[in-house]
């Protein structure tokens, strides 16, 4: 097993070589990469307003003017999923990397200063994955309201364990490794050691991970917004687009409801295979 | 040294305390809070006072509302005008129901995945089930709750849409397609858990000699290998339950299922915070005694688990 040093960002680069075929984790990557630009540039590419209403244009089928159809107010959905993409894609955003940098330094701090730091946070996050992250998202929106500041902080919160809990087990193994003990013997400090030199060996491994709970959150959030608690409509989100379309799926209107759908389904998929070909190319299944 | 059930009631414990005191994060008067979008007549006014004890300091209100709970009382809900109890002990049984038929499918389905997986390790059959699994794993259930109600109830109208039914058979039929839609993100979680755990047992020694002595490969597989890899299947159930649970405020809510599920997103909508306290710490207690109940059957099923006890 080697240790984890600055060849990393070689690695990372490097052809995969593993059993899963290096063309499946290229498209999800452009997958990725196109939905993200389609999400930033959505005023140039969207070819519609996505609040415009054309009544003419109700529940229309796909077609040169509306490449994805319309919705039951006759607004453009390819035109508000492309909208859509920005809250979908900047909630989960958020979560991952407030979790993230919450969880390594609360990990660090448990395994480096092990004891009673170590065993109340322990304990904290015992009584934490009691709640699943959804839940805690629902109690953050009857206390606060409606909308996406609440859930996404409270999100962060309940993702921060589990970053923490794998960030804490790959330090203490860290720990004993014979380059901690020789800045010890060469006289620097407990803190400057674990920040400095063991911070960035483990954050690697820890954020590949990550990556692999921006999929879960983004169903989350979603379903959140299709419980009508998140996004509000008519703001054009993934999860409100379904939440509005329901009405229409009892009346044979499948597609608004669907696209969206489809939108969240794809992008979990590849938020999957590249999170989990980074974990297996840093982590090399230390993870 | 504190044992698992204890360390578990501990978790209970703490969690009241964060449900309870959650309120307290909230700025104002809590009157306020708890009147939102109401109109505050004064008599409504003396009944949440009386009922929160808000002149009390907060640790003795913590300690009626924790008295309460023990004795079934939940407090009012403030939509309703019922006891909360009353409330939630109407809807349970929907979200039992689903819950369990749910169960039911991820058990079956995720196991038979993993156990075929397993046995094919590295096969093409092992290969199509992961990926099967993890494009399922994406899947969330108000992706799959819609499909479902798209093409099975409104397409080809094999099955109801909406409502749960009534009478023994026709709640079972009205069940079918959400609990499909519930348990299709689950199925990964147990399929992917059983696989390695099989995998796990496949490669141990105890199981080559027990092969090498001529036993049936069935026999090998039930007693050696089946065996010793249910513990870690078992460890995520608590897990499950609790997932089931939350995952079914979406799936309620679209096939319009009167549960727990829909009653909490009801709930947050219509700002009744004592259904919703009592629905997440409902949620945190069955996690709890899940969790309980699997740490007293593994030593049963699994003895040598009894030995290393605390060890997770």
């Amino acid at each position: 097993m080697t240790t984890p040093t600055p060849t990393m960002a070689v690695r990372v680069l490097r052809a995969p070589r593993t059993r899963r075929p290096a063309l499946l984790w290229t498209i999800s990557l452009c997958v990725l990469v196109a939905i993200t630009a389609a999400a930033l540039l959505a005023p140039l590419v969207a070819p519609y307003d996505p609040d415009h209403v054309d009544f003419s244009a109700i529940y229309a089928s796909p077609s040169p003017a509306h490449w994805l159809g319309a919705d039951g107010l006759g607004r453009d959905t390819l035109s508000r999923l492309i909208y859509g993409a920005r809250t979908a894609l900047l909630g989960p955003l958020i979560v991952v990397i407030a979790s993230t940098v919450v969880g390594i330094l609360l990990g660090l701090l448990a395994a480096w200063r092990s004891g009673w730091i170590d065993a109340i946070l322990g304990r904290v996050f015992d009584v934490l994955f009691a709640f699943p992250s959804l839940l805690i998202a629902i109690m953050a929106v009857a206390l606060f309201g409606k909308g996406l500041v609440a859930p996404v902080i409270a999100m962060s919160i309940a993702y921060a364990p589990f970053v923490a809990r794998l960030t804490r087990s790959l330090v203490i193994a860290e720990r004993n490794r014979p380059y901690v003990a020789a800045y010890r013997v060469q006289g620097f400090g407990g803190g400057w050691i674990a920040l400095r030199r063991v911070l960035p060996n483990v954050s690697p491994i820890v954020g590949a991970q990550s990556t692999l709970n921006f999929g879960y959150v983004l169903a989350e959030l979603a379903g959140l917004s299709f419980l009508g608690l998140g996004v509000q409509a008519p703001t054009a989100d993934w999860g409100a687009m379904i939440n509005e379309a329901q009405a229409g799926i009892v009346g044979g209107h499948l597609l608004p409801a669907i696209v969206p759908a489809v939108a969240v389904v794809i992008v979990v998929v590849a938020v999957n295979i590249v999170g989990e070909e980074l974990s297996e190319r840093i982590g090399g299944g230390r993870a | 040294m504190l044992g698992k059930l204890g360390s578990l009631l501990l978790t209970l414990f703490l969690a009241s305390l964060l449900v309870f005191f959650s309120r307290f994060l909230v700025p104002g008067d809590p009157i306020d809070f708890l009147l939102r979008g109401r109109k505050p007549n004064p008599e409504a006014i003396a009944e949440l006072t009386k009922q929160y004890g808000l002149d009390l300091p907060p640790w003795q209100q913590y300690l009626n509302w924790v008295v309460g709970i023990l004795h079934g009382d939940f407090g009012r809900s403030l939509q309703y005008r019922q006891d909360v109890s009353t409330v939630i002990g109407e809807r349970l049984p929907v979200t039992f129901g689903l819950v369990v038929m749910a169960g039911l499918i991820i058990t079956v389905v995720g196991l038979a995945a993993g156990i075929v997986a397993a046995l094919n390790k590295g096969r093409l059959l092992d290969r199509a089930i992961l990926i099967l699994l993890t494009v399922l794993a994406a899947i969330p259930s108000f992706v799959g709750s819609i499909v479902l109600i798209g093409v099975f109830a409104v397409q080809l109208g094999w099955f109801p849409s909406f409502g749960s039914g009534s009478g023994f058979v026709d709640t079972i039929y009205h069940l079918i397609l959400p609990s499909i839609a519930l348990a299709i993100v689950f199925i990964v979680l147990i399929g992917k858990v059983t696989r390695t755990s099989m995998v796990d047992q496949l490669g141990r020694e105890h199981v080559e000699v027990a092969t090498s002595r001529g036993l049936p490969r069935a026999t090998v597989i039930r007693r050696h290998v089946l065996r010793n890899a249910i513990g870690p299947i078992l460890t995520v159930s608590g897990v499950l339950v609790a997932g089931l649970l939350v995952a079914s405020t979406i799936v309620e809510s679209a096939f319009g299922l009167a549960g727990i599920g829909s009653l909490l997103v009801q709930s947050v909508d219509r700002l009744d915070f004592p259904v919703v306290q009592a629905i997440v710490l409902l949620v945190v207690a069955a996690f709890v005694v899940v969790n309980a109940v699997v740490d007293v059957l593994e030593p049963v099923i699994d003895p040598r688990s009894a030995a290393g006890a605390g060890a997770r």
